[in-house]
C-alpha cells in the first residue's frame, strides 16, 4: 500500500465523475524480426473524470505501450477503448488526431517544445489544429501560461527559459484545449528532484482544480503524488491500488 | 475551411522560420531553382526577342510589298535554272505600270524600279566603305512610309532629269557629318558629287544583319551614270489589300509575263518573292531553338527539383520528432503533407523570385552593351516563371511530404 500522503501533510481525495476512459481486453503485438512480442495482454481499465492516476512498472511492461494506447497515438492489436463513450479502437489516423486534439493534453519528458517559436506560439499550437481564430488562440494560449505561472516569460524560446519554465510551457500547452485528461509520460524525468517536485505541485493544483491527470513513471516518490496507482508487468495489470 | 486557412498560415510561417535558420542550406538548395528559372526567362525571352525582331525587320520591308527578281528568296537547288533568265530591268516597271491602271480592279498599286549596290561614301575626310546605294524613281517614298530627320526625297523633275542628289540613311549622315547636320552639303558616291536633301529617321536593322540607317537613296537616272547599267535591277510592288496576297501574286505574275513576252507553256523567267518567304525560312531555325532551350530549361529544372527533394527528405528526418509531437497535439495528414509541401514550395518561390532578379539584371546589362538585340523581359515570363517555381516546389516536395505525413506518430516521438 502506498502511503496517501505527500510530506505527510493530509490529502484531498475528489470525488471521482463520469466515466472517461474504458479499456477491455486491449492486447497489442508488435511483430520484430521473426518475433512477435506481447506488449499487452489482455489489460483492462476504467478511468474517471478527475482522477490523479500513476501508471507503474519497469521497462518492458508495456506501460509505454499501454500510455501510447490510451492517449490515442496507438489503436490496440485486439479488445476495446471507449473513450467518452466513443470506440477509438477502430479509428482511422485523422480521427485519432482529432480526438488527440480535443480530449488529450500531452506532457513529455522532453518537453517537445518548438525550438524556433516563444513559449506563446507553442502553447497556440493545438488551437491552430483546432482552427481557432488567431485573436481568440492568442488570449487563450496567454491565459494558459498566465495559469502555470509564466506570465513573464511568454515571449521567450524555449532556450532562454529553465527546464522547469520549459515543462510549465509544455503543461500549458497540455492545458490549453481544456482536454479530458492529461497525459504525462515521465514529467520529471529531465529535471532536478526540486524542480521536479514543482511541477508534481503544479499538477496537484491542476488536480485539484478538477483535472484527470495520469501521470506514467517509473519513480515511486512520483507516483506517490496520484491517488491511484496502476502497476503493470509482462504485458498484464499486477496491482491497482486506490488511496482511501 | 478556417481551419484549412490557418494551418496554410502556420505552415507558411514555420517555413519561412525553417529556411531562415538553414540560411546557407536554403540558399544552395534555391540555386538549382535559380539557375532553371534563370535559363526559362533567358530563353523565353531568346525566342521572343527573335519573333520581335523579325516582326520589326518584316514591317521594314514592308509586308504590302512584292518583289520582283531573278532569284527566289531561300536557296534553290536546281540554280543553273536561274541563272540563265534575263535580268529584271528597271524600264520593265513603266510596261507593268500600264498594264495595272488598264486593269479594272486591279490587287496591284503601283511598281517601282530599284536598282542597288554597296559604293564608297566620301565627305570632306570621312569615308565610309559599303553604303547600300539605292537608285529608284520618285514613287520610291510611296512603297513605304519612312520619316525624315530633314529634308525629302527628290521629285519626280528631280529624278527624271537624273540630277545629282541624295537621301542619306542616318548613320551615313551621322558617320559623315558628326556633330552637324549633312542636309545641304555635298558627298561622292562612287567619286561622283552629290547634293544631299534629305536625311532618314532611324530604323535599325535587318535581324541585326543589314542596317536600313547605312544606305543612300539616288535618282535612277543617275544611279546608271554613275554605275552603270548592265547590273539587273528589282520592281518592287506595291499591292492594295496585304491580306489578298495570293490573288495579287497572281494578277502580277500574268502581267509580268506579258512584259517580259513570254509565251504560254514557258516557265517564269523571273521570280515573285514576299517577306512570307523570309518567315518561312526562319520557322525551323526558331522551332530548334526553342526545342534546345525547352530541353536545357527542363534540365535545368529537374536537377533544382532533385536538390529540392533531397533538402526536404533531409528536413523530414530532422525533424521527425517535431511530427510526432505535432500529430500528439493534433496535426492531421493533411496538415504535415502541407507544411512540407509549402516549405519546399517556399523555396522554389523564393529561388524563382531570385532567378528573375538575376535574368532581369541580365538582360539590363545585355542591353545595355547591345541596345540592338531585340531582348524582351515581358510580364508573362514573370508569371510563367512563378507557376514554373510552384510545380517544382510541388512535385519535388510531394514524396517527401507524403512520407512525414504517414509517419506514425509513436515511432516519430520515439525517433532520436
Amino acid at each position: 500500500m502506498i502511503a496517501p500522503t505527500v510530506s505527510g501533510a493530509p490529502r484531498q481525495v475528489r470525488p471521482v465523475g463520469p466515466l472517461v476512459i474504458d479499456i477491455d481486453g486491449v492486447t497489442k503485438l508488435y511483430r520484430m524480426g521473426t518475433e512477435t512480442i506481447h506488449a499487452l495482454r489482455g489489460v483492462a481499465l476504467k478511468i474517471h473524470r478527475n482522477e490523479y492516476l500513476a501508471i507503474m512498472g519497469p521497462s518492458g511492461s508495456g506501460k509505454s505501450t499501454l500510455m501510447n494506447m490510451l492517449g490515442c497515438l496507438d489503436t490496440p492489436s485486439a479488445g476495446r477503448y471507449h473513450f467518452n463513450g466513443k470506440d477509438v479502437s477502430a479509428m482511422e489516423d485523422d480521427e485519432l488526431a482529432a480526438i488527440r486534439n480535443q480530449e488529450i493534453g500531452f506532457v513529455f519528458q522532453t518537453f517537445n517544445l518548438l525550438p524556433r517559436s516563444n513559449a506563446l506560439h507553442n502553447v497556440e499550437l493545438p488551437l491552430i489544429y483546432a482552427g481557432l481564430a488567431p485573436h481568440e488562440r492568442r488570449e487563450r494560449a496567454r491565459q494558459a501560461l498566465v495559469n502555470v505561472g509564466l506570465a513573464e516569460r511568454m515571449m521567450h524560446k524555449p532556450n532562454e527559459l529553465s527546464g522547469g519554465q520549459r515543462q510549465r510551457v509544455a503543461i500549458a500547452r497540455a492545458l490549453v484545449n481544456t482536454p479530458s485528461i492529461i497525459l504525462a509520460d515521465e514529467p520529471t524525468g529531465n529535471l532536478d528532484s526540486r524542480t521536479g517536485e514543482e511541477i508534481m505541485q503544479l499538477f496537484e493544483h491542476l488536480y485539484a482544480a478538477g483535472n484527470t491527470i495520469i501521470v506514467v513513471t517509473h519513480e515511486e516518490d512520483i507516483a506517490r503524488h496520484a491517488r491511484r496507482v496502476v502497476r503493470l508487468r509482462d504485458g498484464l495489470i499486477e496491482s491497482d491500488q486506490t488511496a482511501t | 475551411m478556417r481551419r484549412l486557412l490557418y494551418e496554410i498560415t502556420e505552415s507558411i510561417r514555420i517555413a519561412l522560420t525553417q529556411i531562415f535558420a538553414n540560411k546557407l542550406r536554403s540558399m544552395l538548395t534555391a540555386l538549382g531553382v535559380i539557375i532553371g528559372i534563370v535559363a526559362v526567362t533567358l530563353m523565353g525571352t531568346a525566342i521572343r526577342g527573335i519573333d520581335a525582331g523579325l516582326e520589326n525587320s518584316m514591317s521594314m520591308l514592308g509586308n504590302d510589298i512584292l518583289y520582283v527578281q531573278k532569284w527566289p528568296w531561300g536557296g534553290v537547288e536546281d540554280w543553273w535554272n536561274y541563272a540563265n533568265r534575263p535580268n529584271i530591268r528597271a524600264e520593265d516597271a513603266e510596261p507593268l505600270n500600264r498594264i495595272i491602271e488598264a486593269t479594272p480592279n486591279s490587287e496591284l498599286l503601283l511598281a517601282v524600279p530599284v536598282v542597288a549596290r554597296g559604293a564608297v561614301v566620301k565627305a570632306n575626310d570621312n569615308r565610309l566603305g559599303n553604303v547600300f546605294t539605292v537608285g529608284s524613281n520618285a514613287d520610291y517614298g510611296q512603297l513605304s512610309n519612312v520619316d525624315y530627320v530633314e529634308g525629302r526625297l527628290f521629285n519626280e523633275a528631280e529624278a527624271n532629269a537624273g540630277r545629282p542628289v541624295c537621301v542619306l540613311g542616318f548613320d551615313v549622315a551621322e558617320a559623315l557629318f558628326p556633330g552637324r547636320s549633312a542636309m545641304g552639303e555635298d558627298v561622292l558616291i562612287n567619286s561622283q558629287r552629290y547634293h544631299v536633301i534629305g536625311i532618314l529617321a532611324k530604323q535599325g536593322s535587318f535581324l541585326g544583319l543589314f542596317s536600313f540607317d547605312n544606305q543612300a537613296i539616288i535618282p535612277l537616272v543617275a544611279f546608271k551614270k554613275n554605275f552603270g547599267t548592265r547590273r539587273g535591277a528589282e520592281l518592287r510592288i506595291k499591292i492594295r489589300d496585304k491580306n489578298r496576297v495570293t490573288e495579287a501574286r497572281e494578277e502580277l505574275q500574268g502581267a509580268m509575263r506579258r512584259v517580259r513576252g513570254q509565251l504560254p507553256g514557258e516557265r517564269d523567267n523571273f521570280s515573285i518573292n514576299e517577306q512570307q518567304a523570309f518567315k518561312a525560312q526562319l520557322d525551323p531555325l526558331k522551332a530548334g531553338i526553342a526545342l534546345v532551350g525547352l530541353f536545357i530549361t527542363g534540365l535545368s529544372l529537374f536537377v533544382g527539383a532533385i536538390g529540392i527533394m533531397n533538402i526536404t527528405f533531409v528536413s523530414v528526418k530532422e525533424r521527425t520528432r517535431e511530427i510526432g509531437t505535432r500529430k500528439a497535439l493534433g496535426a492531421r495528414r493533411r496538415t504535415i503533407l502541407l507544411q512540407f509541401l509549402i516549405e519546399s514550395v517556399s523555396i522554389c518561390v523564393i529561388g524563382g523570385a531570385l532567378g528573375m532578379g538575376v535574368a532581369y539584371a541580365l538582360f539590363y546589362g545585355i542591353h545595355l552593351q547591345m541596345p540592338a538585340l531585340p531582348v524582351r523581359f515581358s510580364s508573362d515570363l514573370v508569371v510563367l516563371s512563378m507557376a514554373l517555381s510552384v510545380a517544382v516546389g510541388i512535385l519535388s516536395g510531394f514524396i517527401p511530404a507524403w512520407q512525414a505525413s504517414k509517419l506514425d506518430p509513436v515511432e516519430a516521438l520515439r525517433y532520436e
